[in-house]
């Protein structure tokens, strides 16, 4: 008897929670303990932003007053993770 | 995972086997135009109890009989009926599979009724020719891609058929679906490496359209997209050190597999 396979699971499909984040300009205003940082969204909200695993990784530095890209989740818009430094 | 089975495993899978391909050339002599397929089911419900086996198939995930019946463009799991009669000129898929002492076989072989057309004829045994192909990579050491390759470069680049995509054979043991899927089409030389002890249901299912198959309401009978007809056959092919061993006919037979 013939068997009918499941689909293959992709590993980014719409069902990973990193897929769904809204991504924002910001700039950083100060930066806290536990690679944390202050961040102004460009509509001057304020919100806690942590640093991507990818840029925590390959050490990126992030200083006050940098301009970086962050990711909000749609769930919860206090905090955000930062995925990349502008120059 | 795939489980390697023993060799007292595989001669328990063997025994059942050889049950499925006792009943599968009795209902191939019983094929004749005008036999209903419930009337094949039965005999092969009937052979299962004096073997004191189970049939596999009966109710599994809610599979109403113990033999498929997939006649034509059916191309597999054609669900018996009293008021399915075959024709001169149809081709029948049976497909059958039993439980013994815990282990599964599982066969199948697509026979033509009374005399068919020539493409018919051309059909079953391409089909069947790339089972054996597939077969022959039973191998310690070959990859499980190398077993769906043969299957379609027979089929498909060598002959001009399509072989299903949406079904697929199967790992066999204690379960009649284990890991991994047997794909019946890709390229060579992929996924894991065949070792001594592995057992696989390979069934290639070649159609003379397209590839694609829909399933009709009963939420079983797979047919092809365009109507146009599909073989089916399938062996339990266990991997051993000296070559495949194909648990669902007796050892001493050689040559082609159906």
């Amino acid at each position: 008897m013939a068997k009918r396979p499941e689909p293959e699971k992709r590993k980014a499909d719409a069902s990973n929670p990193k897929e769904d984040a809204i991504e924002v300009m910001a700039t950083v205003i100060e930066p806290l303990p536990n690679a944390m940082f202050r961040v102004e969204l460009e509509n001057k909200h304020q919100v806690l932003a942590h640093i991507s695993g990818k840029m925590r990784k390959n050490f990126i530095r992030i200083l006050a007053g940098d301009k970086v890209a962050v990711e909000l989740s749609p769930y919860d818009l206090t905090r955000g993770r930062i995925v990349y430094r502008y120059k | 995972m795939i489980v390697c089975k023993s060799p007292s495993e595989l001669e328990k899978m063997h025994r059942a086997g050889l049950v499925v391909w006792e009943v599968l050339n009795e209902l191939r002599g019983m094929v004749k135009p005008g036999v209903t397929t419930m009337e094949l089911d039965e005999v092969a419900e009937k052979r299962c109890a004096e073997h004191h086996m189970r049939p596999a198939f009966k109710n599994y995930r809610g599979y109403p009989a113990s033999l498929c019946t997939s006649i034509n463009s059916e191309v597999v799991h054609g669900i018996p009926s009293k008021s399915r009669r075959v024709k001169e000129g149809d081709i029948l898929s049976l497909d059958f599979g039993v439980e013994h002492e815990g282990y599964f076989a599982d066969a199948a072989v697509t026979v033509p009724v009374g005399e068919v057309s020539p493409e018919l004829k051309k059909l079953l045994q391409v089909t069947r020719e790339a089972l054996d192909n597939a077969i022959e990579k039973m191998r310690v050491g070959n990859r499980l891609s190398d077993i769906s390759a043969a299957v379609q470069e027979w089929a498909e680049r060598k002959n001009g058929y399509s072989v299903v995509r949406d079904l697929c054979g199967h790992g066999i043991g204690t379960h009649m679906h284990e890991e991994p899927n047997v794909l019946n089409y890709g390229e060579p030389g992929r996924g894991p490496r065949l070792q001594e002890g592995m057992v696989f249901a390979i069934e290639p299912m070649v159609n003379q359209g397209v590839p694609d198959v829909k399933v009709l309401d009963d939420e079983w009978t797979a047919v092809t997209a365009d109507g146009k007809d599909s073989a089916h056959f399938e062996h339990t092919v266990a991997v051993t050190s000296n070559g495949p061993w194909v648990l669902t006919r007796p050892r001493e037979l050689q040559g082609p597999s159906w």
